[in-house]
């Protein structure tokens, strides 16, 4: 994996095979209220951590709500979509309403030490693994 | 409005497009509302994770192009464990109906969406006529 983007456009598509490969996994496992919901999320590993990604476009940050009990992770929120007066729409595409997701991650997280940025319309989550949860290595003796 | 809706996923389209490009990488449909005022066409398209710098408008013979590239090097060193929606770049083109001043064009980028002000051009206003 160290290679991984050694070369941008070989890595680009080992990048979208692995994407597909996993877009069927059952990783986030069938909670009441997990796949399929709004929004749709990826979920990374980086190092020991876990980073949550997830596309929210035209969302303000006073309209997101981010909660973390446990390893359960709560994005919740609105979205607007607004037209001016007196306008004819040609294409009307975007959807507005609200949203509340839980998802549950398989490891213990540092609830303090998680982190939400949110930038261009995408909003990621550092979720940073419990140190007891973490392996230990056990060398050989 | 209708915010007390509940949100539906919207699956990603993949764009098809005539031309081919020369860099092979996924291209998106962005999910767009068009709508026209007295004075002006606006175009909204939603861009999620493209930086101002990435992003390029133009119009040429009629034609409105938006072209938005994301920055893969953000998932460097990430390995992926779960996916529900594919990432690639943007692109999308119009065809533009009405005359627009192709010199009175505002773009607006926030929180991934862009916003496109197109000025209609001056002969294809709604004129008021006097009558003597």
């Amino acid at each position: 994996m160290a290679n991984l983007f050694a070369d941008p456009f070989n890595a680009l598509f080992q990048f979208q095979q692995a994407l597909d490969a996993f877009r069927t996994s059952g990783w986030l496992g069938s909670g009441p209220s997990s796949a399929g919901a709004y929004p749709p999320l990826n979920v990374f590993r980086k190092g020991d951590d876990i980073v949550l990604i997830t596309e929210l476009p035209g969302i303000r940050k006073s309209d997101l709500d981010i909660q973390v009990k446990g390893n359960t992770i709560r994005i919740a929120g609105s979205k607007a979509v607004q037209y001016g007066d007196n306008a004819a729409l040609h294409r009307r595409e975007r959807l507005a309403g609200r949203f509340d997701r839980a998802i549950a991650v398989p490891v213990e997280i540092d609830a303090d030490r998680v982190k939400a940025e949110y930038r261009d319309g995408i909003l990621a989550l550092y979720l940073p693994r419990a140190e007891r949860d973490k392996p230990k290595s056990i060398t050989v003796g | 409005m209708a915010t007390s809706q509940a949100l539906e996923v919207q699956e990603k389209k993949e764009l098809v497009s005539k031309e081919e490009k020369t860099v092979p990488a996924r291209y998106f449909v962005p999910t767009t509302d068009i709508f026209e005022t007295e004075d002006a066409l606006t175009v909204v398209m939603e861009l999620p994770g493209v930086d101002k710098e990435a992003l390029d408008v133009n119009v040429e013979n009629n034609v409105l192009r938006v072209e938005g590239r994301i920055d893969y090097s953000k998932y460097e060193r990430m390995d992926p464990l779960y996916t529900e929606y594919n990432i690639g770049h943007f692109a999308r083109s119009f065809t533009l109906s009405s005359k627009i001043d192709q010199q009175q064009i505002s773009a607006q980028l926030e929180d991934g969406v862009l916003t496109l002000t197109l000025k209609k051009a001056k002969e294809a206003m709604p004129r008021r006529i006097a009558i003597s």
